[in-house]
């Protein structure tokens, strides 16, 4: 592949190129074989340091992002931080250029406002990775659901997938729209009218609010997790109405004439948004997608500490 | 004093004057328009090449004294008002303490007197510390001096309280300006609900928050026969709902600020919270429409809605940023850029919407070059360019939407009160 990986920062994919999607899965899939490894380790990024700087808790993508930098050879140090203390004392700002002056490489952030990471991005020399930012985006998260739907059946173009979910509220929902869209698959979002965002057909997607049918077509469902405690609960369907009507059952899959692949992106909630017997059983890629997690994670610490560098040499030639 | 000003593009929409020719002032007041005046000054201005049109009159300014001098004070804010070629301003009541009281307002008064450097009028509060629940003393208010009465930055959400402050406004002859917003459908947005909302995944407002509180702030003007201002319109539907209301005369008159016919919600696709403000950047057809309705007069005034922030405030995640942007010194050179530049309108237009329409809402004896008047003129370079940069700002604040944009027109000399105020 003839693109090359010239940002320091990876922050969503809204403003990638089909190109250098392209080029992180490529380089996940290199990576893919050294944890197969008996010795899962290469130097790529020994000497480096990356700070997992997370404002809510994530044990999932914390550990994932620290195996995947501590598989670079990467040092690592985690920093969790209570976001009720974002209201008081220091700014995300001064928190992240004191991380830079501990001349750290590389901050993984969640956080909870969107637009977080790209404001971090902007104030710091050093890398930035997005591991979440409120609603916005999470694109690690959808690169490593797509290069297990491209693992699985061999291309994006032309698949059919469908997210189905919390859509209103999910970053997951908008990178993989992004991504996916960018690589020629066909995206419909299904959820109930409430849980769909205005304009978000104007983002190259199908609406529907009709999972057996949404289920028709799909190549794949990326199911995600209801979290109905939100905003009070007030707006949210009851549980046991959404599983009704949206949930994942081995029913609904055993009507479908064709093959489908069930992607989560985890923690699963059993019984509200799948069903047991789904999550567990041969369309589910659910434990596959934490082992390509990894691998896409070293792709994308590799190339940011790379467009780090090449950001710098560029500064220095001017 | 005697002041000459020679040889410039005198512009006063309320003599329909558009003339090369000189402008003298006599102490305080304008004493004649002429060509080739000949009298002794004790100051000439060469205003050859250059607009001279009134001192510009913003009836919608964040002072943010008392209580907030961090942010910007009656001095700073005054001496911005100047480079920004405008002699008085519109102080709104939202300090600490809100000027909701006679006492208040007096002390403001004193602060005005010792500090400013260019002309405060004062709008009081329509309810006690703006909280909706109690009204405050419109009568007294008024007495001591002012000019207006608004609750800006929050509407009276019960119409039942707020049709009272009409009816005791319309008694006291005194104008209320409206934020039209109802806060519920607002729900906490930070950004116009669309498309751009839903990339950005942050809380959208939606244009309903604003034109049906419009709506109803024109009803209870139209039962009340109270004289309402509606302040910044941004959508369209709101230039609709003014449109209607003055084809059936109703007293109403309507206002925008430059960021809503010079930006959309595009800026905001980086997360700049110097785009952030309240009601929200809206979409293309919005910006249109605000331009349309500057064209057909639906839209009387341009002011800026200065609300000066710290960079502390605003250097922060996008959602905890404070809403309101600074606007007193580029408020002209937007206009002059994205209305004159762009052919939208003509100079006496603009110097309508800026000088004469407000001093009429305002029923003061400015805004116009008329002999007689308020000797407050501003003097304007039309075509010089320039890029608007932190560094360049008098305001205390710096939070403009405008950072790194070119504009043009540049203001050469403010006039206030027979003498010259600022100098480029
Ligand atoms: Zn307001
Ligand atoms: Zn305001």
């Amino acid at each position: 592949m003839s693109t090359v990986w010239d940002k320091k920062d990876l922050l969503g994919l809204e403003n990638l190129s089909k190109d250098e999607i392209g080029l992180i899965l490529a380089t996940a899939e290199s990576f893919k074989e050294v944890s197969s490894r008996e010795i899962k380790k290469v130097p790529a990024l020994r000497g480096r340091t990356v700070v997992n700087l997370f404002y809510e808790p994530s044990t999932r993508t914390r550990v994932s992002f620290e195996v995947a930098a501590k598989r670079l050879s990467a040092d690592v140090i985690n920093i969790a931080t209570e976001t009720s203390s974002v209201k008081k004392g220091e700014t995300l700002i001064d928190t992240g250029k004191n991380i830079q002056a501990l001349k750290a490489d590389i901050i993984v952030m969640r956080h909870n406002y969107s637009g977080a990471a790209a404001m971090l991005a902007r104030a710091l020399e050093i890398s930035v990775v997005n591991a979440g930012d409120g609603w916005h985006e999470h694109p690690t998260q959808a690169l490593l659901d797509i290069f297990t739907l491209k693992e699985k059946l061999g291309r994006i173009q032309g698949l059919n997938v469908a997210i189905v979910g919390d859509i209103a509220h999910s970053r997951v929902a908008r990178s993989n729209i992004w991504g996916l869209t960018k690589l020629g698959a066909k995206v419909t979002v299904c959820a109930p009218p409430m849980l769909i965002p205005v304009a978000i057909e104007e983002m190259g997607v199908n609406v529907s609010h009709d999972i057996d049918d949404v289920l028709k077509d799909a190549d794949a469902v990326n199911v995600l997790r209801m979290q109905f405690e939100r905003d009070g609960g007030q707006a949210f369907p009851e549980q046991l109405e959404y599983f009704k009507n949206f949930g994942i059952t081995k029913e609904r899959l055993s009507k479908l004439k064709k093959d489908i692949i069930i992607m989560h992106p985890g923690p699963l909630n059993r019984g509200i948004e799948i069903s047991s017997e789904v999550a567990d059983g041969k369309h589910s890629v659910i434990l596959e997608q934490v082992t390509n997690g990894i691998a896409v994670r070293m792709a994308v610490l590799f190339l940011v500490a790379q467009g780090q560098d090449k950001s710098k040499k560029y500064e220095t030639a001017d | 004093m005697r002041l000459l000003i020679k040889g410039g593009r005198v512009i006063d929409p309320a003599n329909n004057l558009d003339i090369i020719a000189d402008i003298l002032a006599q102490d305080s007041k304008i004493s004649r328009i002429a060509k080739n005046i000949r009298a002794e000054a004790d100051k000439v201005i060469d205003a050859k090449g250059m607009i001279v049109m009134p001192g510009i009159i913003d009836m919608h300014v964040h002072l943010r004294e008392p209580g907030r001098e961090d942010k910007e004070t009656v001095a700073t804010a005054t001496k911005a008002a100047l480079k920004g070629g405008i002699t008085t301003v519109l102080a709104m009541p939202n300090t600490y303490p809100a000027i909701d009281s006679p006492e208040n307002i007096e002390s403001l008064k004193r602060i005005i007197k010792k500090s400013a450097c260019a002309n405060v009028l004062i709008a009081a509060a329509i309810t006690k510390g703006r909280l909706g629940k109690e009204l405050t003393d419109i009568q007294a208010c008024k007495q001591h001096g002012a000019s207006a009465i608004t609750d800006d930055g929050a509407s009276v959400d019960s119409g039942v309280l707020f049709a009272g402050a009409l009816k005791k406004a319309k008694a006291g002859k005194l104008l209320v300006i409206c934020h039209s917003e109802d806060k519920k459908i607002s729900n906490n947005g930070v950004v116009n609900q669309g498309l751009i909302s839903t990339r950005l995944g942050l809380r959208g407002i939606p244009r309903a928050s604003e034109y049906k509180r419009v709506q109803r702030d024109i009803d209870l003007a139209k039962k009340t026969g109270a004289r309402v201002h509606i302040a910044h319109l941004s959508c369209k539907e709101s230039v609709d709902i003014i449109a209607a209301a003055k084809k059936k005369g109703i007293q109403v008159t309507a206002e925008t600020a430059p960021h809503y016919f010079a930006l959309t919600e595009d800026a905001l696709l980086d997360y700049d919270t110097n785009m952030k403000m309240n009601p929200p950047l809206r979409s293309q057809q919005d910006l249109e429409a605000i331009k349309q309705g500057l064209k057909n007069g639906i839209i009387d005034v341009i002011a800026s809605d200065h609300a000066p922030h710290t960079e502390n405030e605003k250097d922060i995640e996008f959602d905890r940023a404070e809403f309101g942007v600074i606007g007193l010194e580029t408020e002209l050179a937007a206009g002059i850029t994205e209305l004159i530049d762009a052919g939208l309108l003509s100079w006496l237009e603009l110097a309508g919407k800026m000088c004469l329409n407000p001093a009429r809402i305002l029923e003061i004896n400015k805004g116009t070059l008329s002999a007689g008047a308020d000797a407050d003129i501003t003097v304007i370079s039309p075509d010089k360019g320039w890029q608007v940069e932190k560094s360049g700002f008098v305001s205390k604040s710096r939070n403009s939407p405008f950072l790194g944009r070119k504009l043009k027109g540049v203001v050469e000399y403010t006039i206030y009160e027979g003498r010259i105020a600022y100098k480029a």
